[in-house]
């Protein structure tokens, strides 16, 4: 499976995110274009269910994602969360509300201080993920914003 | 022909096409010519029961088709329908656990769950989840038993039992465990062999221990979900305090007479058995089973109840008991259903919490100081007397008024002979019946009641009232073996 490509200042982004929000967890979208995340944007985890072990981004949101994709001219190529005080897995809950065709980056934060970066995409007929490799790489004309 | 606007992770169903045109005069009939024309896109958005997926949000122009009419929901030409995926996701919670990570059935237990494997909602994964869940039972008594041998029989793969016990005659009316040849060994020893002999295949831990402070998280640690079959406050509260500090549901019943009592407490966004009842009652304002006896059936139906709730947890399948409390009334065979809020100002579970390690359960319940107290009376202030001394007094011919201020019926299997049967709740109005002057000695079954009566009589006037203590029970233990105890 092709590698996603995470520049190093989301790949900072998303693991300084996971801290500040520890124990909860944290959630944001990726955008970029041809496997290659150029910029990850933080929402607002809005689940009801408890965000020490839940994320949801709002209908809204997600609009919001689409549309500045649109604006940037980049494509919304996934979503990143944290998994606080768990291994950066999948789970259940992921596996069964996963999109396909989406990059999902998963950063483990253990007591606080991120860990293991991996990412994973939902297999066509919905049984599991396969996980795809990530490679971080310097593009230095691509500043990263974060929301 | 009306727009549908196609969300990115769906445009590879859509040959990329980030709008379909398609018609029909409701949303419902949209999506279905939709999928009709991109067959790829119909996993993605119907679940297996043929519903569209909770994360899949469907706006008419700006409208949730919730809130609007859903599927029926009319479309006319110039709309723009979207599919709005909600994002969720999270870390494992304790009883979901990993898919790839589940133990494998052998081929025996493919033959012995056949009847779950069958149901979607449990099946084989499901059966597989109960397999890897670890489930802890606080009391192998009434409540534990049918529910330890339902989870037993209904392949949890690891079982926890946490009793201290020897079986009695008088548990035999209800505690299905252990049976009449068990009597007089440790009630852990014949658990094991009945759910042994139920289900070889479930692991069995005991744990020959009464629970405590000091032990609790140790003993819940290794657990999913906590099964409260104990009967009294100090160690509900422990149970309930240790279930909240260590995120672990509390599958919660409690019995007494002919009503039972069901909830699950402690989930991560439910109400907490603090969160109903903050404080426990005075001691002794509530009697124990051993004091106001219970209905044989009725901790089957309870603890089969808190056995369905642990089961629907581990598999995640239906809506459990959280944030609804279950009263059942046998006599009037009646179900009814409270619902619970968590109470943000919780002591332990609410956003402030006061407590967040274990206390003293038994000083917080208010037993330990009464006991001190009990323990401490008789000898300095000679309000107390043994079975022996009684005895003793009677035998010299010394004129003493028994008073049995237990129930007629407890009366009719037991006594000390020539007693006076008052029971306690008419004392308040029959104690006129009595010489204030008299000799007295107040007696029940071990000793609490003819306690209140003493006092209550002493408050009315009453001077020469003592109580015997260790009650009826005494009495047989220490003087009169041949009558029957209970």
């Amino acid at each position: 499976m092709a590698a996603i490509i995470l520049r190093p200042a989301v790949d900072a982004a998303i693991r300084a995110h996971g801290r500040e929000t520890f124990p909860h967890e944290c959630c944001g979208a990726l955008l970029g274009r041809d496997g290659e995340v150029h910029q990850s944007h933080g929402l607002p985890n809005t689940t009801e269910e408890g965000p020490r072990r839940r994320f949801l981004v709002r209908p809204d949101d997600y609009r919001g994602a689409e549309h500045r994709a649109r604006e940037t001219g980049l494509d919304l190529l996934g979503f990143y969360h944290s998994h606080p005080d768990h291994p950066a897995r999948p789970s259940q809950y992921d596996l069964d509300h996963a999109w396909p065709s989406f990059s999902y980056v998963i950063v483990s934060i253990l007591a606080g201080t991120d860990r293991l970066l991996t990412s994973w995409r939902l297999k066509e007929d919905r049984s599991a993920f396969d996980e795809e490799p990530v490679r971080i790489t310097n593009s230095p004309d691509h500043p990263v914003t974060q929301s | 022909m009306i727009k549908i606007l196609i969300p990115t992770p769906l445009r590879p169903f859509t040959d990329k096409l980030d709008t379909v045109e398609v018609s029909g005069a409701t949303v419902g009939e949209l999506l279905q010519n939709l999928t009709t024309k991109h067959a790829g896109l119909k996993q993605h958005l119907y679940a297996a029961d043929g519903k569209l997926r909770s994360f899949v949000n469907v706006y008419v122009n700006d409208d949730d088709i919730r809130y609007l009419q859903k599927n029926e929901t009319p479309v006319k030409d110039g709309d723009t329908v979207s599919i709005i995926p909600s994002v969720a996701g999270g870390a494992p919670t304790a009883v979901t656990r990993e898919q790839d990570a589940l133990p494998e059935l052998s081929g025996d237990e493919i033959k012995r769950y056949s009847r779950h494997l069958i149901m979607p909602e449990v099946g084989v994964d499901g059966q597989r989840k109960l397999k890897a869940a670890k489930v802890l039972c606080i009391g192998a008594g009434g409540l534990g038993s049918p529910a330890a041998m339902y989870l037993a029989a209904a392949g949890v793969g690891t079982l926890g039992i946490v009793d201290f016990d020897v079986v009695d005659f008088s548990n035999l009316q209800r505690q299905l465990l252990h049976g009449t040849p068990d009597v007089g060994r440790p009630k852990l020893d014949s658990a094991r062999d009945r759910l042994n002999a139920l289900n070889p295949n479930v692991h069995i831990e005991t744990y020959d221990a009464a629970l405590s402070s000091e032990n609790a998280m140790q003993l819940f640690a290794p657990y999913d979900v906590i099964l409260d079959g104990t009967d009294n406050f100090p160690t509900r509260y422990l149970v309930n305090d240790a279930c909240v500090l260590s995120g672990k549901p509390n599958a919660y019943g409690s019995i007494f007479r002919f009503e039972g009592q069901a909830s699950v407490f402690a989930t991560k966004d439910g109400p907490c058995y603090r969160c109903l009842y903050p404080e426990p009652p005075p001691p002794g304002l509530v009697p124990s089973c051993a004091e106001g006896g219970v209905f044989g059936v009725l901790p089957g139906i309870i603890g089969v109840i808190q056995a369905t709730e642990t089961i629907k947890l581990i598999l995640g399948i239906g809506e459990p008991l959280i944030g609804r409390f279950m009263i059942y009334d046998a006599l009037r065979m009646r179900f009814r259903e409270l619902k619970l809020r968590k109470d943000a100002d919780c002591p332990v579970c609410g956003t402030h919490p006061t407590v967040t390690t274990l206390i003293d359960y038994e000083q917080f319940c208010g037993v330990a100081p009464h006991q001190i107290e009990a323990a401490k009376a008789p000898a300095t202030r000679g309000d107390a007397l043994t079975s022996l001394e009684l005895k003793a007094e009677l035998d010299r011919g010394e004129t003493i008024v028994v008073l049995d201020v237990r129930e007629p019926q407890e009366y009719q299997i037991n006594r000390i002979p020539g007693s006076v049967l008052i029971p306690l709740g008419d004392l308040p109005k029959r104690y006129v019946e009595l010489d204030p002057s008299a000799t007295i000695v107040s007696q029940c079954k071990s000793g609490m009641r003819s306690a209140k009566a003493q006092e209550l009589l002493r408050s009315k006037g009453f001077t020469n009232v003592r109580n015997l203590t260790g009650g009826i029970l005494g009495w047989i233990d220490q003087v009169d073996p041949s009558q029957p105890k209970y």
